[in-house]
């Protein structure tokens, strides 16, 4: 009995903060969602489209990615290259989720489609409190941020709608705001900085002669070079 | 872009961004776990994201262009750099860009 009652303490106890920190990364990630749905109806997808993005999709970066190809004018083919690139590094995180959420059939879909930056992150982050608190930081974060930022894809598309003219409320410019915020926090060191530069640089020096959307893609070529010689 | 085109982002986005989180979940993990392959894939995502930066801010089609988005980044790299939440970030992105736009 004693045994029994300290182990639904020590459960409890970790449940707690495990739910924490998953909810505070699920409401603050999922808020972006308000940009999102903005975006995507400043590049003229409807507010249907925009939140089937939110809910298939389902990968921030990857999402605004595509519309915001089509916002500058790119081919079809280069916004759906652009944000399967961006997807890319979602396989990693489920090479390592996969093993912790062990689950098969439809859950393993399910488990497939909360795999983003946020869901790993919380679930890599509670590796001291037990294998069951980063299982539960996995779908708690994983299904809180696809809760509100659904919830959220729809108010900013909504919002967008009914503010009319993109360039008059600053829309034009808060995509590419909210392109710089998702990079500022991995740029951690010089070289990933010089990353960044130079693929800026790069993007910005074949505009004139790639097709609109095409620099982007091309950007990759910077960071597969820079991968491939690095030591 | 047409409706019909902008379905076409929309579907084969969702069902390519699908499927490679499942990819991630199927495959042994010895498959991607080339130091390589990890280095490039963990850059990909700042090249893209800096080239989305640049090509949202300062490009008209294919001409690179100097307009009320630049203001709007500066206000964001502001807000960055005096470590703003994201939301405020965005915000102030618009509302500078928004301003500069009308004084035009």
């Amino acid at each position: 009995m004693v045994i029994r009652f300290d182990k639904n303490v020590r459960m409890s106890k970790f449940a707690k903060e495990t739910v924490r920190d998953s909810l505070s990364v699920a409401l603050t990630v999922g808020a972006y969602g308000v940009a999102f749905g903005a975006a995507g109806v400043a590049a003229g997808f409807s507010v249907l489209q925009t939140c089937l993005f939110s809910l298939l999709t389902f990968t921030g970066a990857s999402q605004f990615a595509a519309v915001g190809v089509v916002a500058s004018g790119g081919a079809p083919l280069s916004a759906v290259a652009a944000a399967t690139m961006l997807g890319t590094r979602n396989a990693l995180y489920g090479i390592q989720m996969a093993p912790l959420v062990r689950v098969k059939g439809l859950r393993r879909l399910a488990a497939a489609h909360l795999t983003i930056d946020e869901s790993t992150g919380v679930a890599l982050s509670q590796a001291a409190r037990g294998t069951d608190a980063m299982r539960a930081g996995f779908w708690l974060t994983g299904t809180g941020v696809f809760l509100f930022w659904n919830l959220f894809t729809l108010l900013g598309a909504l919002g967008a709608k009914a503010l009319g003219s993109p360039a008059s409320w600053g829309l034009d410019a808060a995509v590419p705001a909210a392109f710089l915020g998702l990079l500022w926090p991995r740029l951690e060191t010089w070289f990933l900085r010089s990353v960044a530069l130079a693929s800026m640089v790069f993007a910005l020096v074949i505009t004139s002669w790639l097709p609109a959307g095409l620099p982007i893609i091309a950007s990759a070529s910077v960071a597969i070079l820079l991968g491939w010689s690095k030591r | 872009m047409s409706t019909f085109a902008t379905w076409v982002v929309l579907i084969a986005t969702s069902l390519l961004c699908f499927a490679i989180k499942l990819l991630g979940h199927a495959v042994p993990e010895r498959w991607l776990s080339n130091a390589r392959l990890q280095r490039i894939n963990a850059l990909i995502p700042i090249s893209l994201l800096s080239a989305l930066v640049v090509a949202q801010g300062f490009v008209v089609r294919t001409h690179v262009v100097l307009d009320h988005r630049a203001a709007g980044l500066a206000a964001a790299l502001a807000a960055l750099f005096a470590k703003a939440p994201f939301p405020v970030v965005v915000i102030a992105a618009a509302a500078t860009s928004a301003a500069i736009y009308h004084l035009h």
